[in-house]
């Protein structure tokens, strides 16, 4: 199987989570990353000039119909649901919040399936919420790669939980074994 | 190989092509270059709290029923919305954009998807606040009948109004912000002087065409639900209705950038979307 794209999910403790993650893949990447962490509405760009600043990978707050390409992480704007177009773009929405959030890692991780069907890999992180079970669970189904952080690991547990529980992911792992199984993933892919 | 999803989303597909173009024939609404992704996430959730199987049973019924129509309608046009929402807007238009406002006697101002009035109110205050009020004319088009019967109340949910106050003033608000409403238990009604220059009325970006020479549009958080063709016509449709030297003002991640009407129009505040059209 060849992967398309890799859609992430985090909220509480997502920060450092993603920090570590992030910085821990190689330069060209074969796939784009589309990331949801929940976050303050009215909070600024921080987050993406931050982990751009210290990765290997260009990380952008995402902007509306921009071209999703390889080695990019695009992450949700604030106050925003971000879906995948299926000509491969970004779509912004402000409709209602979803299970309390907005960006909302289910509508990400569904629209995503459309687009890239079983070519796709989800990754739930930590969080104090069961946003992403749903998604995460969809990807399963359409044929996807499936991964939870393994919840002893998270800062907090319940959303990796409630993504196991109703997923039954692939695989359960430490930050840097999902690091790890990225980076084999794209070496695999390039050959 | 796992087709299935594929093939799913293959019919999926087909299906919302049928249901927008028979909403197209038979209402006049045209959704056909709306973001895909956004209506497909709609029409699917409405599927699935329905009783329907497919969409397109649910064509079926939305030709055979202008009730379920109106239902459609309400879930393509996503009416979200706040007062004075991202505060840092109102206090650029505030600072950067009221002051060469002033210098016009008369100044015409039109507010596009403008859902269920919060953001009306949220300008015509500051046009108050500013002392401009009184030589304004505030036009507020949706193309939803039913957020605008709301708009014209002005009456919202008492439970919103803590975040409202907030925004205000981060919005460079002047005053204190209940004295623009009168609370009852459940609901606030706004000053009812704040409508004396407002008119509501219908009007459908993608189908409808200039209506009035204006000072300023307000048009935020509606572009982000069009593709790129769409935006790029109803910013023809702007740029039409703008004065020279109007302004146009988007959503946060909202851009003129990428249309062919970008080289009319010079960048007043890249952060908050603020755009000049240049007078030539
Ligand atoms: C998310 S609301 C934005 C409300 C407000 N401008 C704000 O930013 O808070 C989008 C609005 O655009 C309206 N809309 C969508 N398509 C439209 C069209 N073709 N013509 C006019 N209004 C439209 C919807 O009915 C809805 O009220």
């Amino acid at each position: 199987m060849t992967y398309k794209a890799i859609v992430i999910g985090a909220s509480t403790g997502g920060f450092y989570a993603l920090k570590r993650l992030i910085t821990a893949l190689p330069d060209g990447l074969d796939f784009p990353i589309l990331v949801v962490q929940h976050i303050s509405p009215n909070s600024d760009n921080f987050m993406a000039k931050y982990l751009n600043g210290i990765s290997k990978l260009t990380v952008k707050e995402a902007d509306e119909k921009e071209p999703i390409l390889p080695g990019n992480v695009y992450i949700a704007p604030p106050n925003y649901h971000m879906l995948v177009e299926e000509d491969f773009t970004i779509g912004l929405s402000t409709e209602e919040k979803i299970r309390y959030a907005r960006p909302s890692i289910d509508v990400l991780f569904e629209s995503a399936v459309f687009a890239y069907g079983a070519q796709l890999i989800g990754i739930v992180l930590t969080g104090a919420n069961n946003d992403g079970a749903h998604g995460l669970s969809a990807i399963k189904k359409a044929g996807g790669l499936t991964i939870a952080q393994l919840p002893s690991e998270a800062e907090a547990d319940m959303m990796p939980q409630s993504a196991i529980d109703l997923a039954k992911p692939h695989h359960i792992l430490p930050i840097d074994g999902i690091a790890k199984l990225l980076t084999e993933l794209n070496t695999n892919q390039k050959k | 190989m796992n087709s299935g999803i594929d093939d799913t989303n293959q019919t999926i597909n087909i299906e919302i092509d049928l249901i927008l173009d028979a909403i197209f024939q038979k209402y006049g609404y045209d959704f056909r270059n709306y973001s895909r992704a956004h209506v497909k996430r709609r029409l699917l959730h409405r599927l699935s709290s329905s009783h329907f199987k497919s969409i397109s049973q649910m064509q079926h019924e939305v030709l055979h029923d202008p009730m379920f129509f109106q239902e459609i309608l309400k879930d393509l046009s996503i009416n979200v919305t706040e007062m004075f929402r991202d505060p840092k807007f109102y206090l650029a238009l505030r600072q950067e954009v009221i002051p060469l406002l002033k210098t016009y006697p008369f100044i015409k101002v039109w507010h596009a998807g403008c859902s269920t009035g919060e953001e009306v109110y949220s300008f015509a205050i500051v046009l108050k606040e500013e002392g401009l009020y009184d030589r304004v004319q505030i036009y507020a088009t949706d193309f939803n009948r039913n957020v605008l019967e709301t708009a014209k109340k002005g009456i919202y949910p008492i439970n919103r109004i803590k975040e409202f106050t907030a925004n205000y003033q981060q919005a460079g608000g002047k005053q204190s912000f209940s004295d623009y409403y009168m609370a009852d238990y459940n609901s606030v009604i706004f000053d009812q002087s704040l409508k004396k220059n407002i008119v509501f009325a219908e009007h459908n970006l993608v189908t409808d065409s200039v209506f009035a020479e204006v000072n300023i549009i307000i048009c935020r958080n509606v572009l982000i639900y069009f593709n790129r063709d769409l935006q790029n016509k109803v910013f023809s449709l702007f740029t039409e209705s703008l004065i020279n030297g109007g302004f146009l003002c988007l959503g946060s991640k909202e851009t003129i950038q990428f249309s062919n009407n970008a080289p009319q129009y010079d960048i007043l505040n890249p952060h908050e979307k603020l755009y000049k059209k240049r007078i030539v």
